[in-house]
């Protein structure tokens, strides 16, 4: 049974900056020491609402970057969709505002000892931590090769300093509004193929993750994926979060995105079941 | 000034802060013991825990309410082999005092459940959940019926013998609780945990479906403080000396208050760790700062005491 994130801890911390990128928000926040401690993959829980709020659970964000060297101390990025009540009230909040929150959680992403080619996959803002993982990915002498894909090009999350990382970054939509027309995962057989790719990453959407899986599986690549399940806690005391998961010994266990994951190695997921009574 | 006494009593087990973590909301306890020791608060009550290993319900297994949520969470776990090999020597490791939560789906599992806790060292209390389907009363809960009820606790207290205390967790969604509550101590139930989830629903207006995988979910949360604190009064005003662990959507120190002066012996918290990981000690230093601000030497004190009569300050 794996436990929660040695490092977690919880911290009041203020929020440095919040922009508006495209239909997203990007919230810089000051974490201190504890930046140091957070890993690509990792996430924060974040108490939303203030004192008076009527939503009593954490909301749970990916942290897409960390930075050490800032002149305000370690401070971590945020990228946010205002979706929800909790998610509209954080993009709301300005500079100065004084977040509680608990990071980090949850696994991260594993990197490769070897600097083999890898493929990172994002689906709509849920490509903005593989940003950061490409910076250290690029840095381990990998060659990273980028998907992005979304319903329609408002969706695609592409900040420019992030392609700096990236041997190649295409873009697909549904709608065709943006890059090429079609899937997101379309081109990921022909890419395994030619780039002779080890390992693919990716975040976003669980049916993304699901059709990945599919294709990782046939071509036998490691898949570690970075699961969206709706969480209450964060921490690991809820038991709301489950995956069913397949064990070494062929049983399955439901387990616990927050703390056996975000990251999970795709091939163990046992996504038909998703949702399914075992 | 003396100092508060802040400890408390249920049955023969004795802990030194009215503060408890809700069963089945605390996991194994490994996770909180991250955020801050497990032994400074009153004890862990345990995730109800049952004879075999158990998946639980499908996801979604949450829904968020107004100030609450429900869950349908199936009572997912080990199973309570691998309950006492890994978790309970991890509680006594921690200093932590440890209520064991069990539940059954026959009033024999239960008795089962109490025969593989009597001989285990190193626990205050058992805790039992009643609010689970009896399958041998086409999935009727047990907690609703006066006659079930008695059974499974007078079951538990024959196997258990006269020395640990039982702790009846009884369900708001009854007709006449204080008469279940009044069954289940004289069967044998050293004290109450009042209450359990509300039974609720959503309904996804997209989908146009139920949102649970379950269907129904226990709605906790500070939505459901009032029945709780009305649930406490009635039962503390029937059974005065019978202690009452309270709990239901309670966030702060001042609500904690609240159900103390309804009767409460002991507090339970719940889905306010699933906010904030910390929140059990808040509300054990804002209860010790409330009680001495109005006056009281001790907790006991304060137990039940919005029953006294009209004249009395």
């Amino acid at each position: 049974m794996m436990q929660i994130n040695k490092s977690a801890k919880q911290l009041l911390a203020p929020i440095v900056s919040n922009k508006r990128v495209g239909q997203y928000h990007q919230i810089i926040i000051n974490v201190g020491d504890v930046a140091a401690a957070c890993k690509p993959g990792n996430f924060v829980a974040i108490s939303v609402g203030g004192d008076s709020s009527r939503m009593v659970l954490r909301r749970a964000f990916a942290i897409s970057r960390v930075s050490t060297s800032s002149t305000v101390g370690g401070t971590m990025e945020l990228i946010v969709a205002p979706h929800g009540q909790g998610s509209k009230w954080l993009c709301s909040q300005g500079e100065g505002v004084v977040l509680d929150l608990v990071a980090p959680l949850g696994t991260a992403f594993g990197i490769p000892t070897e600097p083999v080619p890898v493929l990172l996959v994002g689906g709509g803002y849920g490509s903005a931590p593989l940003f950061g993982l490409a910076e250290l990915l690029n840095s381990r002498g990998c060659r990273v090769d980028m998907l992005l894909g979304a319903s329609t090009g408002s969706k695609i999350y592409a900040p420019m300093e992030g392609k700096r990382s990236v041997n190649s970054m295409r873009i697909y939509t549904e709608d065709g509004s943006m890059g090429s027309s079609g899937r997101v995962t379309d081109p990921i057989p022909e890419i395994i193929r030619d780039l002779n790719v080890a390992v693919i990453y990716s975040c976003g959407p669980m049916p993304m993750l699901a059709a990945i899986t599919k294709i990782s599986n046939e071509f036998d690549v490691v898949h570690q994926c970075a699961v969206e399940e709706s969480m209450a806690c964060g921490i690991g005391i809820c038991m709301t979060c489950v995956l069913p998961v397949e064990n070494e010994d062929g049983s399955t266990s439901m387990l616990r995105s927050c703390i056996d994951g975000p990251v999970m190695d795709g091939s163990k997921v046992l996504w038909d079941q998703v949702g399914q009574h075992q | 000034m003396t100092a508060l006494d802040f400890s408390t009593t249920i049955g023969n087990a004795w802990f030194p802060a009215p503060t408890f973590t809700a069963s089945g909301c605390a996991s194994s306890g490994r996770e909180l013991a991250q955020f801050f020791p497990l032994r400074d608060m009153g004890g862990v009550v345990t995730k109800s825990v049952m004879s075999k290993a158990r998946p639980g319900r499908p996801t979604p297994r949450m829904a968020e309410t107004p100030s609450g949520m429900l869950n349908s969470i199936g009572l997912q776990g080990p199973g309570i082999d691998a309950f006492l090999a890994k978790d309970v020597p991890f509680l006594i490791d921690q200093k932590a005092r440890i209520i064991v939560s069990i539940a059954g789906e026959t009033v024999e599992e239960y008795s089962t459940l109490a025969r593989k806790l009597r001989s285990v060292s190193g626990i205050s209390a058992i805790e039992v959940n009643i609010s689970c389907p009896n399958v041998e009363s086409r999935g009727q809960v047990f907690a609703t019926d006066l006659e079930t009820s008695k059974r499974v606790i007078d079951g538990v207290r024959r196997t258990i013998g006269g020395e640990l205390p039982i702790i009846a967790k009884l369900s708001p969604d009854v007709t006449d609780l204080v008469a279940i509550a009044r069954g289940v101590v004289d069967a044998g139930a050293d004290g109450l945990a009042l209450i359990n989830t509300v039974l609720g629903m959503v309904i996804n207006v997209d989908t146009m479906r139920p949102h649970l995988g379950g269907i129904t979910g226990g709605l906790s949360g500070p939505a459901i403080r009032p029945i709780a604190v009305r649930a406490i009064y009635q039962v503390h005003a029937a059974l005065p000396n019978t202690p009452i662990l309270g709990m239901g959507g309670v966030s702060s120190g001042k609500d904690a208050l609240e159900m103390i002066l309804a009767g409460a012996s002991g507090i339970s918290i719940g889905t306010a760790s699933f906010g904030n990981p910390t929140a059990i000690m808040s509300i054990q230093s804002e209860l010790k700062q409330l009680l001495t601000d109005r006056g009281f030497t001790s907790l006991k004190q304060a137990v039940g005491y919005a029953h006294r009569p009209e004249q009395a300050q």
